[in-house]
């Protein structure tokens, strides 16, 4: 009844183009943000920012950049958490050598330092594909998070072995730290997700997009088309492990804190990642959203909703029946729906236009 | 064969074999280059050069103690990767699913069999030894094919014809559920295998060697004997039996094997036991080696570049393959590990994969490689 398109006229191809066709996905995106920009910093508590909406925000690029690779492009990689930790660790090795730059900058900048890394782990994907990448990108995953261990200099020679966020600020207010303000912390985060997700839909939407969708459908019939390989499949790793590489810096620089990288950036949180893209639906942006706030909110409400429902668990079992949902539902969820959250989305959207009439 | 290929002549060499002169022919100028530059002092004791190429060969040839017991080592490890990666091999064959639960149902086996012997003799009051300990192996193979019956009912058949990618992210999600119903059950402290209950060797013999002493654990040597043994009757499984046949049938061609009348839910089944049987025994030879626990489970990641290495279609590539990237492992950590820090342990085996994949994308045992539009 609210929601259709009766009404409006697409009277250029950039309008029939445009990711939000329907007047009314673009008031609803607006009032998306509204709220996330104002509402949530003023109602939700502390506890919410930081539990939930950091953990998700800096998540949810690394879900984004893998969805970009593998749901896009068709290249599976388990190395994603090593690419993110690229990122962590070029931003803090940057921000300790030239602590007078703005750190948003070299937030930004990590990236392409992942990116890189992306590139060269990357180069086999021209020979091999499926399950033999899969090999190749566990390579990298466990050679990087040796090189995190191992070579004392990306950590500052640090006798403890981990990295500590130092405090930076930018016009006065501190950023990161542990005496930067939660709410500017999550302000932050959001916008870098806001501008890095604008950006990423639309490169997934224009011409390079179209040729990774081309080689992920069928690599030998993208190539017959004059469509380039090895480029293609390298920009793909490119732009995948430069936004792994802004969430890794995210993920440790506004959420934890501080990082030792055996334990945050191991294989566990490579496979949680590809979860989210699973779950949430392979080669859909919003996707990549519902998925990485599934797997951020889940074992929250698993650890604390229950109690409140008065089933009673404590901490250690929790975090077993946690791991055991995740499995289970991912299996669920892979039976009932192999296009993930993102086409049930579609469905209800695809309801709702119709809606009060059956059809 | 198509026209072309009977009117062009023969060449010579084959490719493989032109490419394998050339590589050979570089490697030994190589060789010969350093032992000139080494022989007239151009390289040193110090230079990177030597420390790279030159010095491990040279404690090689003066240690070869050390070089046998880093080879059994090697042996040994590659065993058990070989095991795993045979349970992988297993299932992949005869359902074409890339079974990444496999390391973990090794440790979820190995948990169930000391789970049991502890209730059996603590609960029940049996006595401690050899026959509780047999009776605690009925019960761990009971509840693997309990596990088999529960997986292809309840996760194969369903997802049955659905690309690889899902199969595959399903089998991580029976990974993750197995963790954490395993740690649910069996709690998360490390356990203790029952090595001697099962009449398993425990001591170890040193044998002098080339004015040295090598050190070979009873253990080690039983497990190879073990593994040996299996991969004797797997062979003799697959190959006479009925059911042997069927699985190899199911293996070529799912449609064909429907065809002549062979239920694929029943192969399936039959499948999964199997490779849940071998994850027992690689079960109880690794946690008579160390502790069981889930930290076993980045250890049976190595089974992955095992695969790569021998081909994910073939039992010997399996057993190859594992010892294979064993022995180049630990040979490789012993002599050149110091040079990086230590530790390379973690990812040289990944390496080692990458490099077969340069050369040889279907693995030494594999079948090869053919793509239509």
């Amino acid at each position: 009844m609210f929601y259709r398109e009766a009404g409006q006229y697409k009277t250029t191809y950039q309008s029939d183009m445009a990711i939000f066709p329907l007047r009314q996905d673009r008031i609803g995106i607006l009032i998306i943000l509204a709220l996330a920009y104002v509402a949530v910093p003023l109602m939700a508590s502390d506890f919410i920012l930081k539990t939930i909406m950091l953990p998700f925000l800096a998540l949810v690029l690394a879900v984004i950049g893998l969805n970009i690779l593998t749901g896009y492009t068709g290249l599976i990689s388990l190395g994603t958490a090593g690419f993110m930790g690229v990122g962590a660790y070029a931003c803090y090795k940057l921000t300790t050598l030239f602590p007078e730059v703005n750190i948003l900058v070299w937030i930004l900048v990590s990236g392409f330092f992942s990116a890189g890394i992306g590139v060269v782990f990357g180069l086999p994907s021209l020979r091999i594909k499926g399950l033999y990448l899969a090999v190749a990108t566990l390579a990298a995953q466990f050679f990087l998070q040796w090189a995190f261990v191992r070579i004392p200099w990306l950590y500052n020679y640090n006798p403890s072995g981990a990295i500590e966020v130092p405090l930076r600020t930018v016009f006065g207010v501190a950023i990161t730290g542990p005496t930067a303000a939660i709410e500017v912390k999550y302000l932050i985060a959001l916008t870098f997700v806001v501008v890095l997700t604008w950006v990423a839909s639309n490169i997934v939407h224009g011409r390079i997009g179209r040729s990774w969708m081309a080689v992920r459908d069928m690599d030998i019939a993208a190539q017959l088309m004059g469509i380039k390989l090895l480029e293609t499949k390298l920009l793909a790793f490119a732009v995948s492990s430069f936004y792994c590489g802004v969430s890794g810096a995210l993920f440790v620089f506004i959420y934890l804190g501080g990082a030792e990288a055996g334990t945050e950036f191991g294989i566990r949180l490579s496979f949680i990642i590809l979860f989210a893209v699973i779950i949430g639906g392979l080669g859909s942006m919003i996707g990549s959203f519902f998925g990485a706030g599934f797997i951020v909110a889940l074992p929250t409400i698993l650890k604390f909703g229950l109690p409140a429902i008065g089933i009673a668990i404590t901490g250690a079992i929790a975090e077993k029946i946690v791991v055991m949902v995740i499995g289970a539902l991912t299996i669920y969820l892979l039976i009932v729906e192999p296009h993930g959250l993102a086409r049930l989305w579609q469905i209800a959207k695809q309801k709702l236009r119709v809606w009060p009439f059956p059809y | 064969m198509t026209d072309a290929t009977l009117t062009t002549r023969k060449p010579f060499l084959g490719e493989s074999q032109r490419n394998g002169l050339i590589a050979g022919g570089v490697l030994a100028l190589f060789i010969a280059a350093l032992v000139v530059a080494t022989q007239t002092g151009t390289i040193t004791r110090n230079d990177w050069t030597y420390k790279i190429f030159v010095d491990p060969f040279v404690s090689m040839v003066d240690m070869p103690d050390l070089l046998v017991q880093t080879v059994w080592e090697g042996f040994v490890a590659g065993v058990l990767y070989s095991l795993i990666a045979l349970g992988f091999v297993l299932i992949f064959k005869a359902s074409g699913v890339f079974n990444f639960a496999q390391g973990i149902m090794v440790v979820f086996a190995a948990l169930s069999l000391v789970g049991f012997y502890e209730f059996l003799t603590l609960t029940l009051g049996m006595p401690a030894g050899f026959v509780a300990a047999i009776v605690a192996m009925a019960g761990a193979i009971g509840i693997m094919f309990v596990l088999a019956v529960a997986v292809e009912r309840i996760v194969l058949r369903p997802l049955v014809n659905q690309p690889d990618i899902i199969m595959l992210m399903a089998t991580v999600g029976l990974t993750y559920f197995l963790i954490g119903f395993g740690e649910y059950i069996f709690g998360g402290s490390p356990k203790v295998m029952i090595t001697s209950q099962l009449g398993l060797p425990t001591g170890s013999t040193m044998l002098d060697f080339a004015g040295g002493r090598v050190n070979i654990q009873h253990l080690d040597l039983a497990a190879a004997i073990i593994a040996a043994v299996m991969i004797a009757v797997l062979g003799f499984f697959f190959q006479y039996t009925r059911i042997g046949r069927a699985l190899r049938a199911v293996a070529d061609s799912h449609k064909a094997a429907l065809s002549v009348g062979i239920s694929l839910n029943q192969i399936w089944v039959i499948v999964w036991f199997t490779a849940g049987i071998v994850a027992l025994l690689t079960g109880i030879m690794w946690g008579a080696r160390s502790d069981v626990s889930f930290a076993l489970e980045i250890i049976a990641l190595k089974a992955l570049p095992v695969l790569i290495v021998g081909g994910f279609t073939s039992i010997p590539g399996a057993i190859v393959g594992g010892l294979i990237i064993g022995v180049g492992e630990k040979i490789g950590e012993f002599y050149w590990g110091p040079l990086l820090g230590g530790g390379i342990e973690s990812w040289l085996a990944y390496i080692i994969a990458l490099m077969f994949l340069m050369f040889r994308p279907q693995g030494l045992f594999g079948d090869k490689i053919i793509e239509r539009i």
